[in-house]
């Protein structure tokens, strides 16, 4: 443990770059333990692979950053015992039941069987999914999956949770619940770490950054960012910081 | 090794789900073993001749008889000329024309020597080389009962001869199955073992599983076992399904033990499932992989062995082939079902193998990263 200990994850200029392209250019930034901390921006401006880089799926080509205290150059398997990430792309396994994920997320994180067993229960419960536990994920309508995967993500209580886009194509009625879901976990002590280009959304988060081609344009609660740049909402703060971006999404 | 437990399990779900995989799995070796060796086949008969007799003489027509009892040949057509032989050809209704010119009788009792001539379609040189082989050899044969009617038995006992009498070791009636069947087991292991492993992977990749999976703890040696495992166990079911129809429908017994076989398929399998998962490290989808997988299996095929002698291969040609992980498993398979060879006969490319199957895993688990 360093001196960022009250913090769940820290970042100092940390860059990305695909050859003479820089998908994210010195950023830097912390979130406290237990925050809900939003990343936004438009398509392409570098969210996903700032976040690939805090999961250890991608190595960052300069720069620092700890998350959960761990290193993300030299510790990313300690990183990853203690993270749980929900990619843009549902990525449960579509020929195994419900209950077949769980138990095999569950232990493959190392969770005993009576733990992997109970948490399942509990889960099935709180997701009113008792009835479909032997269900095909596959046969799933697309609310249903997402708030499974979250679950997923959570099944082996990680201190920190990775979020990319969780709520893309889904209802407002299902957005709710899942950020009900959010708060629960962050109630909880989980620190949830959230892209989303769902403006209302923004709302929902204790501290939000902007990404613009790759930078971070600003960051700051949704409150303090509305009062300095004279918005009613999170979608004018978003438009007044978006409109110079030279990257063109995609 | 908890999670080893965790992820076969997941694996053997996953294979047993897909009927559509399960199916091809099990039929593939079943529906080739019993379609190919019986198509696939060296031996050549009903080559179609045009005789084209311009003699019409008393010999021509004993020539004629000796062909057509000699079953290699249809008798399909007697053209009147030389050019009506070649539309006969042009229309593939004739393999080789033979000509008997006028006075072929006539040169043949007053000089003692007499020629024939034959036009060969070459374009299936096989065909063309076998059988304008079994033709000359008729011609021989006649030629030399001709001679021995016309010494008429002198002291010496006629002319000199050395006669050849052969005998076929191993495979004593030729059977072309007994060779064929072995081969293309080892064909089928290698799909098995090799390509489904590698679209299994991929497909991972393409739907995006595998970065939930890098995204965990897992180590990458878990990760690599956990597929290797449920593909070796099958490739084995595979061979052993293969042997029960070789067994059953062909009645080939291993003349060997046959436990030297699965010795041969263990190691054999852990080489190609390492090749299995390389092929995954560089392909990023299932179109690649498979394109990948052609390009290999038409090498391995093509210079394993299996329908072309490697013996007869140019030199550089068989350098190759010592890289091909076929070629060893079709000579293994056919010295232990044919010749009944020991464990000392193969150990050589038992040991090659096993550099192989170290070489390809190393090489896979070097370029598996869980992160880019």
């Amino acid at each position: 443990m360093n001196k960022h200990s009250t913090y769940s994850i820290t970042a100092e200029s940390l860059t990305k770059r695909f050859g003479d392209f820089t998908a994210v250019d010195n950023i830097s930034f912390t979130v406290g333990k237990g925050e809900i901390f939003g990343f936004l921006g438009a398509n392409g401006a570098g969210k996903t692979t700032a976040m690939r880089m805090l999961c250890g799926l991608s190595s960052p080509s300069s720069g620092k950053a700890t998350v959960g205290g761990f290193d993300v150059y030299t510790q990313t398997e300690k990183i990853k015992q203690h993270i749980g990430y929900m990619s843009q792309k549902f990525s449960l396994y579509e020929d195994l039941t419900i209950k077949e994920n769980m138990r095999f997320y569950g232990g493959i994180y190392g969770m005993s069987i009576p733990a992997i067993r109970s948490k399942t229960e509990e889960i099935l419960k709180t997701l009113e999914l008792v009835k479909e536990q032997d269900r095909l994920v596959r046969t799933l309508p697309l609310g249903w999956k997402q708030k499974l995967s979250f679950s997923v993500a959570m099944f082996h209580s990680p201190q920190i949770v990775f979020l990319d886009e969780p709520t893309g194509g889904v209802d407002p009625l299902t957005r709710r619940e899942f950020w009900e879901m959010i708060y629960q976990a962050a109630y909880e002590g989980t620190t949830v770490f959230v892209t989303t280009h769902y403006m209302d959304e923004a709302e929902y988060c204790n501290r939000v950054s902007i990404m613009v081609d790759g930078r971070i344009a600003a960051m700051d609660t949704p409150a303090s960012l509305k009062r300095s740049l004279h918005a009613d909402n999170m979608e004018g703060v978003f438009l007044q910081l978006a409109r110079d971006a030279k990257r063109a999404a995609d | 090794m908890k999670t080893l437990r965790f992820l076969l399990e997941k694996e053997f779900r996953q294979v047993f789900r897909d009927k559509a995989i399960l199916r091809m799995m099990f039929m593939m070796p079943v529906i080739q073993l019993i379609l190919l060796p019986l198509a696939a086949n060296y031996e050549v008969r009903n080559v179609k001749l045009a005789i084209l007799d311009q003699d019409h003489s008393g010999y021509s027509h004993r020539f004629v008889n000796k062909i057509r009892a000699s079953n290699y040949f249809q008798l399909n057509s007697f053209p009147l000329s030389y050019e009506q032989g070649l539309e006969e050809i042009e229309k593939d209704r004739a393999d080789i024309i033979l000509q008997i010119p006028p006075h072929f009788e006539k040169d043949l009792v007053v000089t003692g020597d007499a020629g024939m001539f034959m036009a060969v379609n070459a374009i299936n040189g096989t065909r063309a080389n076998l059988g304008a082989g079994y033709l000359n050899s008729i011609i021989q044969d006649f030629n030399q009962e001709i001679r021995l009617k016309w010494v008429q038995m002198p002291k010496t006992g006629g002319e000199p001869r050395i006669d050849i009498t052969g005998s076929n070791w191993f495979n004593p009636f030729m059977n072309y199955k007994k060779f064929m069947v072995p081969g293309i087991l080892v064909i089928l292991l290698t799909m098995v073992g090799a390509f489904l492993t590698a679209l299994n992977i991929v497909r991972e990749k393409e739907i995006g599983t595998i970065e939930q999976i890098n995204v965990t703890p897992i180590r990458k040696q878990h990760f690599i076992l956990g597929k290797l495992i449920p593909f070796w166990i099958m490739g084995q079911i595979v061979l052993t399904l293969g042997l029960l129809i070789a067994r059953f429908i062909y009645g080939i017994v291993p003349a060997g033990n046959i436990g030297l076989i699965y010795l041969f398929s263990s190691v054999y399998l852990l080489a190609v499932l390492g090749l299995g998962l390389l092929v995954s490290t560089f392909a990023q989808t299932q179109q690649q992989a498979m394109l990948i997988a052609f390009f290999l299996m038409m090498i391995f095929i093509l210079m394993g062995g299996l329908y072309t002698s490697i013996d007869s291969m140019p030199d550089w040609a068989r350098k190759i082939t010592l890289f091909n992980p076929v070629a060893y498993f079709i000579d293994v398979m056919r010295m232990v079902v044919l010749k009944g060879s020991t464990l000392k006969d193969i150990l050589r490319p038992l040991f090659i193998m096993a550099g192989f199957a170290i070489f390809l895993n190393s090489w896979a688990i070097l370029s598996y990263r869980k992160r880019n």
